[in-house]
């Protein structure tokens, strides 16, 4: 359904007017840019680099950092979330959590030990958010990843809830090794290629760096405010 | 709150301020602190030159092409399935907004930090409609439930209160039993905001930068507020002012950079949410129904006109933590709610030269805000056309610079004059002084005497020991 647009013309002739000219109906080519600084962040740095980068930049986010090969993740995520008082645990629909052999894990061994495991379903309708805001544990996968700044990137739809990363008290993210680039910049320019190619965007794409926090008494960082009061990396070597 | 934030007299505010030590020693340290970041973060980059440079350029570009970029960006978000309202005056966004508000019958609304609903007073405008508006960054709530006392920074809004005091306004207003630890007093926000976004009808945010390309729109936190406003309510009104865009998620990406290194010496905050239309079919989480309100106010008056490029400003505040003028007098001083050197820039071109004629003169000159600016606006240069356009267009020079050059040019202009009252001079003082120093000055001295001390004027004149040391003196 197409949504209304009010009040437009006379707006932007005012605008066009205090610029001096007529109303600009031609398409603007996207301008070829005298200076592209942010090119020149972390080129040429291969991918084992951009993990040391990653995990340097954790120390500066409060976040744990680990990596680890597919055959590990399992007893690693087990640990992790043991580390964070277990569950319950809330997780995207998400097919690569068993192709990374974790479905033994989140539907076996967690429920055998009497946690709480849900995974976002979206027939269930507001359930989802109940069991995100009761979660101890929220899970979900990193489709790009930042090693400048230690950022996952998160696209939402159906199987995967925006609040999954932000009502638990505390957060997870897997990060495909293969996921990592240098910085944001690489992100935005596959944002717009996805939406060449597909015409679409995702209705939320979160930059996550770290757990929420907040400055706003006497400068003071509180880790944990809105959103996780701890978070967690993981990555995993996919390549 | 609407953007004059007092009714007090210039002088009188700038008096307040600085004889609030507590206020005078966070914002030194808030300077230093932010100051000192933002340097590493700009300085670690190795060609921050060179981002200053593509952020000035990007923000040139738009705000020549402004109205196609608009029309790009509203015939996107509309087929989207949202919709937008273009909003001439505040009155017409406040009516806009009103009618949705009513339409939904809404009762609860919770918001996260935006400094256009702040320009348009949009809570009073809510709260006349009888609903409870929520302010949900930590900073923004402190003041609200604080019976509103007005932001003092851009980025932190309860930079002039201390702990105790926050702990005071919790015990009285929401029951709170704890210390005034600032874990403590987040937590408690924390428990307590939950519930507000989990129950509120509508959800409204400011926009950092939306994208003409996409139709969407982005958001800046470290706290995540803004994400609980539009992952909940089922309506969600985003309120942008109309230069706030950008062409595609490259030239956002940019930008946002630009303003977390610049605004709190971060590579980026913890949470920059990317949001396009109301949520998609079949999803959980999102809004039903998105609205953005793009908001003129005064704002196309500038373009064409020699202050265009305050137009650039991404809101950083790097300025205001540069600027030695604001270390001394604060946020409040300016009865503005846009402080610093953006604020005594902007103010007067949106509230008018008679609210804000003194502000252009808040300023040494010293061109530090235009030095850390990271979309180069020459922000010192634009004070001083102010302060051109208030003496030769408006006639409005304040009375006491007016007279001060008068008496100045008088005095100076006689050479006899100008002897016989600088000769005058240490007589005429004499019961002010206190040894060197004179501490309690007569009439124009007044304001800076109360402030610091001034030099007594010296027994032997310069003029008088020159002309004693050419005769061979000493």
């Amino acid at each position: 359904m197409t949504g209304t647009i009010q009040n437009r013309e006379v707006f932007l002739n005012k605008i066009a007017s205090q610029l001096g000219r007529t109303r600009i109906t031609a398409p603007i080519e996207r301008p070829t840019w005298k200076f592209r600084p942010q090119d020149e962040v972390l080129k040429g740095a291969t991918q084992d680099e951009l993990v040391e980068v990653l995990k340097e930049q954790c120390k500066k986010i409060h976040t744990t950092f680990y990596s680890t090969d597919k055959d590990q993740l399992s007893s690693l995520l087990d640990e992790v979330v043991s580390g964070y008082g277990g569950g319950p645990i809330v997780t995207w629909k998400d097919k690569r959590f068993a192709d990374w052999g974790l479905d033994p894990l989140m539907k076996q061994e967690w429920p055998e030990k009497e946690m709480d495991v849900y995974e976002w379903d979206y027939t269930r309708g507001s359930e989802n958010i109940a069991k995100a805001e009761q979660a101890n544990v929220g899970i979900t996968i990193s489709e790009i990843t930042l090693a400048e700044s230690g950022t996952v990137v998160l696209f939402s739809d159906e199987n995967k809830g925006r609040t999954v990363s932000f009502l638990p008290t505390t957060y997870i993210a897997l990060i495909p090794k293969s996921s990592i680039v240098p910085r944001m910049t690489q992100a935005a320019q596959k944002m717009r290629q996805i939406h060449e190619e597909t015409g679409h965007v995702a209705s939320c794409i979160n930059f996550i760096t770290g757990p929420s926090n907040s400055a706003d008494i006497e400068l003071n960082l509180v880790v944990g405010v809105h959103g996780p009061v701890k978070a967690t990396y993981i990555v995993i070597n996919d390549l | 709150m609407p953007m004059k934030i007092s009714n007090e007299q210039f002088k009188e505010r700038v008096s307040k301020g600085i004889h609030d030590d507590f206020m005078r020693g966070a914002v030194s340290s808030a300077q230093d602190g932010m100051g000192v970041k933002r340097r590493i973060a700009a300085e670690e980059l190795g060609n921050w030159e060179d981002w200053r440079s593509h952020g000035e350029e990007i923000r040139q570009h738009v705000l020549e092409n402004l109205d196609y970029y608009l029309e790009q960006l509203s015939n996107n978000v509309a087929k989207r399935g949202g919709h937008v309202f273009f909003a001439q005056t505040k009155e017409e966004a406040n009516d806009y907004i009103r009618g949705i508000v009513r339409e939904k019958q809404a009762k609860k609304i919770v918001k996260s930090k935006s400094m256009v609903t702040e320009e348009i007073s949009l809570n009073h405008v809510l709260e006349q409609e009888g609903c409870e508006v929520i302010e949900t960054d930590l900073g923004e709530y402190i003041l609200q439930i604080d019976d509103h006392d007005p932001p003092s920074h851009i980025v932190v809004p309860a930079l002039h209160k201390n702990k105790e005091q926050i702990r005071d306004v919790f015990t009285e207003k929401l029951g709170y039993t704890k210390t005034s630890k600032p874990e403590e007093l987040a937590a408690h926000a924390r428990e307590k905001l939950r519930q507000e976004y989990l129950t509120a009808d509508i959800g409204i945010t400011g926009c950092n930068f939306a994208v003409a390309e996409t139709g969407s729109f982005s958001l800046v936190t470290n706290e995540g507020n803004a994400d609980l406003v539009t992952a909940l309510p089922k309506t969600q009104i985003t309120v942008m002012g109309m230069e706030r865009i950008v062409p595609t998620f490259e030239e956002m990406e940019v930008l946002v950079s630009l303003l977390t290194r610049s605004a709190v010496g971060q590579k980026l905050t913890s949470y920059i949410t990317v949001l396009t239309g109301p949520k998609e079919e079949l999803n959980v989480d999102g809004p039903e129904e998105f609205h953005l309100v793009i908001v003129d106010n005064g704002r196309s008056n500038i373009l064409g006109g020699e202050f265009q490029s305050v137009l650039q400003c991404i809101r950083c505040a790097a300025c205001v933590n540069a600027c030695p003028v604001y270390r001394h007098v604060g946020g409040h001083s300016y009865g503005s709610i846009y402080a610093g050197p953006i604020g005594a820039v902007l103010s007067p071109l949106l509230g008018g030269y008679d609210e804000f004629k003194e502000l252009p003169y808040a300023s040494s000159l010293c061109g530090a805000c235009t030095e850390v600016c990271p979309v180069k606006i020459p922000l010192h240069n634009l004070l001083l056309k102010h302060r051109e356009v208030i003496v030769e267009k408006e006639g409005k020079a304040p009375i006491s610079e007016k007279l001060a050059m008068k008496a100045f040019g008088l005095g100076a202009a006689s050479p006899t004059l100008y002897k016989i009252g600088s000769k005058l001079a240490p007589t005429a003082m004499s019961p002010f002084k206190d040894g060197d120093k004179i501490s309690k000055g007569p009439g124009p001295l007044k304001a800076w005497t109360e402030i610091r001390e001034f030099p007594a004027p010296n027994k032997e004149r310069f003029r008088d020991w020159f002309k004693n040391r050419e005769e061979g003196g000493k």
